[in-house]
């Protein structure tokens, strides 16, 4: 494959970027969670 | 000494956040549609005639740009209604909010794989060449959003002050599409859809990049159900510390007057 470094590269930084995001996103949402009852939750 | 009853051994049960089942079935629904994203992208999917292996990049490229553009609109559409309804919606905002946050996101992915694609077609990283300029515009036009729903104030101020400006910057969205019938720019044109509306793309080619829309779709819901959800915690737990703090202050006045 020609250019595989920047074919391969976008990919990762494009995942990564994501994977990043979301996990971000999962332990801010469990660190907050606990600070508020499952009763104002209106998801549960 | 401290007498132990099997109430005391109980380890207390941790508060559930922002996942539900709905949330974890579409989770693991957007997990195997990237792997296969990545296996068709880079593997199955056959290299083009004029532009080579380096078309392997619009398989993330132009999902991630259909994904920002996707979430600016859900935020101007969640705009509209938080300002235009009669209950003028928290929730609503909220939801506005959390995409704007994602579309910031993708946005960013759209200009740095363009970046790469670039440097393999054009020979440079960045021209200011009409689209790309556009397209950088929107990026800090959506990061100016975000800045201003961090601005002090209520929670209604913060929600119409940034309805408005969502609903203004979302009217950049047909500039940077237009941009490359507009001016005369480097980018090439519409890739599925030419102008005589004619698919321009061989089959498996078509199949991976559909795959990568429906993969980056499933993903934004996903990502906007928990940062939504997020978002409101953030504002209930702002609500409880304030109600707190001022549950403390007049008990405090009430010592001192007695």
């Amino acid at each position: 494959m020609r250019d595989a470094g920047f074919i391969i590269g976008s990919y990762l930084i494009t995942l990564g970027a994501i994977g990043a995001f979301a996990v971000r996103t999962l332990r801010l949402g469990r660190r907050l969670a606990d600070s508020v009852p499952d009763e104002d939750k209106p998801w549960l | 000494m401290t007498t132990i009853t099997p109430q005391s051994l109980e380890v207390p049960a941790r508060r559930r956040g922002t996942g539900t089942r709905a949330t974890r079935i579409i989770g693991l629904a957007t997990i195997v549609m990237i792997g296969w994203l990545a296996v068709f992208g880079l593997l199955i999917s056959p290299a083009d005639r004029d532009q080579g292996d380096s078309v392997r990049i619009m398989y993330v490229h132009v999902p991630s740009v259909w994904l920002a553009y996707l979430a600016f609109i859900v935020t101007a559409i969640c705009s509209a209604i938080h300002l235009f309804g009669r209950r003028h919606s928290l929730g609503v905002d909220r939801v506005a909010g959390a995409s704007a946050e994602v579309g910031v996101v993708f946005m960013a992915v759209t200009l740095v794989t363009g970046m790469l694609w670039g440097r393999i077609t054009w020979g440079v990283y960045w021209q200011w060449d009409a689209r790309l300029t556009t397209t950088a515009l929107l990026f800090i036009s959506y990061i100016g959003y975000l800045a201003v729903r961090g601005l002090e104030g209520t929670r209604q101020q913060r929600a119409r002050r940034s309805a408005v400006i969502g609903l203004l910057v979302v009217l950049e969205i047909p500039l940077v599409h237009w941009s490359v019938r507009l001016w005369r720019s480097l980018h090439q044109e519409a890739t599925v859809l030419g102008t005589d509306l004619d698919v321009s793309l061989d089959g498996l080619m078509l199949f991976s990049l559909f795959s990568g829309v429906v993969a980056f779709t499933l993903l934004f819901i996903w990502l906007v159900l928990h940062r939504s959800r997020m978002l409101t915690m953030i504002d209930l737990a702002g609500e409880r510390a304030l109600d707190e703090a001022l549950a403390s202050r007049i008990s405090e006045g009430g010592e001192k007057r007695a």
